[in-house]
């Protein structure tokens, strides 16, 4: 009996081989099991709903009261004030600005390493410098926050000379540096999909490596690269809490060396101590970055989709 | 060669090594400079005790305490979730929309930021639910903000389980459970384990998220206890250190023991990726 089990792991138990003939409850029970994976995989689904729900819900009051056009267009925020103004202009620009800022950095500096690390360097440099990236993804965002808090907050105040490094330039900065993992691994596995064929085409046609590199493997792996940059502009706009630590917080419209606030530190900054109608237009902001970030996604899988078909 | 061609491939050339060294240099730059700053900080009494306001001492332990209930919370609900949902696509699934709804919806959750996360978060597990701001709450929103990546890793070691295996199971006459349970899961535990360390080092680096769900406190608390009741993550600790109280020393001994953390999930990450694969070609 014994031997018998340990060989076959399905072997019946004693008790399957006197209840066997049962199908009909054998039937019943794996019915059960499958519609309890089937709750768990509509786990995911749930939480997306349960997420879209809830900020809608939450978000739609303040907009209503606010209106539309006041509350995206309005240059003013004035959350505390007798009369408070809920403009959320400034914000919208800022996190616009801020991402742009970084992805200008972050982008070609990302690129070019991947295109190094995918098509130049030797396993050895490619192995040390992919545990450096991966460590880059991993540093906690606080530990960013913290670092530019007091590296490059006050390099700024000094090389610029201006009262406080705290600026939408020190924030880009943080953000370019940290979306650097996501756009650097996401072009790797597009460049290393690019069929070898191509570049021994161009290699035996003349051209020198560097030059197949750029101009035939970057070209045929351009959707991946973009899907790269999608990913990187999220996560440059969802970042909350390094922003916070660097961005100075004030509602300013954005100016590269004033203090200024993103979509995500204004809702991160007051939702502790806001009530009433200035915590409904917490939530509606965060609806709008919701918003924000639906789009990127729906361009980041549509990317993603055109390179997988090429 | 023409001169031109030449110094485009000397010029792209040194482009990428200087972005590469770029790279490499700002890693370096900030591990050191976090390291060096953080590890006169860290001593035994910040270990072991918590802040004490009689005294004016900081401690940390509560923090370190509440980060390890809620990675174990969290990592006990999400295994059983990720690596369930991952089962269902890859064996139970036949009708195609379910399963691009799905994947659909995965993709979708990781691409949220933890900010929106932890709104959410508190508004469905702290209020609706009534759990206040808790640690249980906070491991709840981390759940399903980790839920895709372990999803994901369980799909990918799910789809290395050799069809034969299962074709061989059922021919023996196994129910489809059976076959699930002695042999689609031993087979795919190294996607599991891969998914769980990733979600322990995104935990460890988590704060938007736990600011408003799992709340500031420093008290020291058990398990159970702790997961009632609100408590700061070492992340959370340290943002409110450096930005609210302006303890930068506390705040960079923190910052030194999550870089050595992350540097050990990564390490532990690669060495069972290395195990899981020597096992497997054997």
């Amino acid at each position: 009996m014994k031997n018998e089990k340990a060989l076959s792991p399905c072997a019946l138990t004693a008790k399957e081989r006197r209840f066997g003939r049962l199908d009909f409850s054998k039937r019943g029970f794996e019915n059960l099991v499958h519609g309890i994976f089937l709750i768990l995989g509509l786990i995911t689904v749930g939480s997306v709903l349960l997420i879209t729900v809830y900020l809608i819900i939450s978000g739609i009051p303040a907009i209503t009261k606010i209106g539309l056009v006041n509350f995206l267009l309005g240059a003013k925020w004035e959350s505390t004030a007798a009369q408070p103004k809920f403009g959320i202009l400034p914000f919208i620009l800022t996190s616009v600005y801020g991402t742009a800022g970084a992805i200008l950095i972050g982008v070609p500096v990302g690129f070019l390493t991947a295109v190094y690390l995918a098509k130049v360097a030797s396993a050895r440099v490619r192995a040390i410098v992919s545990s450096a990236v991966s460590l880059l993804a991993g540093i906690p965002s606080v530990v960013y926050g913290l670092v530019g808090m007091l590296a490059l907050v006050p390099g700024i105040r000094t090389v610029f000379n201006i009262p406080d490094g705290a600026s939408l330039l020190a924030a880009i900065i943080v953000l370019a540096i940290m979306i650097l993992p996501s756009i650097i691994n996401v072009s790797i596995t597009a460049l290393e999909a690019v069929p070898k064929d191509y570049e021994d085409a161009s290699l035996a046609l003349g051209a020198a490596p560097v030059e197949t590199y750029f101009k035939v493997s970057v070209p045929a792996a351009k959707s991946g690269i973009a899907a790269a940059v999608a990913l990187g502009v999220g996560r440059a706009i969802g970042e909350a809490m390094a922003v916070m630590m660097v961005s100075g917080n004030a509602a300013n419209m954005p100016s590269l060396f004033q203090s200024v606030r993103f979509l995500t530190t204004a809702v991160a900054s007051e939702m502790s101590y806001a009530s009433g109608l200035q915590r409904q237009a917490l939530f509606s902001i965060a609806l709008v970055l919701y918003l924000f970030i639906m789009l990127i996604n729906g361009a980041l899988n549509f990317f993603l989709k055109r390179s997988k078909e090429e | 060669m023409s001169i031109k061609r030449k110094l485009y491939i000397g010029f792209m050339c040194a482009l990428m090594w200087f972005c590469a060294l770029l790279t490499c240099a700002l890693v370096a730059f900030i591990l050191i400079y976090v390291l060096v700053k953080g590890i006169p900080g860290i001593s035994w009494r910040l270990l072991s005790s918590k802040p004490s306001y009689l005294s004016g001492t900081i401690g940390i332990l509560p923090d370190i305490l509440n980060t390890l209930y809620i990675i174990i919370a969290a990592l006990a609900a999400v295994i059983p979730l990720g690596a369930g949902a991952a089962v269902y696509l890859n064996e139970y699934a036949k009708n195609k929309r379910v399963v691009r709804m799905i994947e659909y919806a995965a993709e979708t959750l990781s691409g949220i930021p933890s900010i929106i996360y932890g709104l959410v978060g508190m508004l469905f597990f702290c209020q609706f639910l009534n759990m206040q701001t808790s640690i249980l709450a906070g491991a709840l929103t981390l759940v399903i903000m980790n839920l895709p990546t372990v999803m994901r890793t369980t799909q990918e070691s799910l789809k290395t389980v050799p069809q034969s295996y299962r074709e061989g199971a059922f021919g023996l006459g196994a129910g489809k459970w059976r076959v699930i349970r002695t042999v689609v899961l031993p087979g795919c535990m190294d996607g599991v384990v891969t998914g769980c360390i990733l979600a322990v080092g995104r935990i460890l680096g988590e704060s938007a998220a736990l600011l408003f769900t799992a709340g500031y406190a420093h008290a020291l608390n058990g398990f159970f206890e702790g997961l009632r009741s609100s408590g700061a993550t070492l992340t959370v600790a340290l943002y409110v250190y450096a930005k609210e109280r302006g303890e930068f020393g506390v705040a960079f001994a923190i910052g030194a023991i999550l870089m050595v953390m992350t540097l050990l999930i990564n390490l532990t990450a690669a060495a069972v990726g290395a195990w899981f694969k020597k096992r497997r070609s054997l």
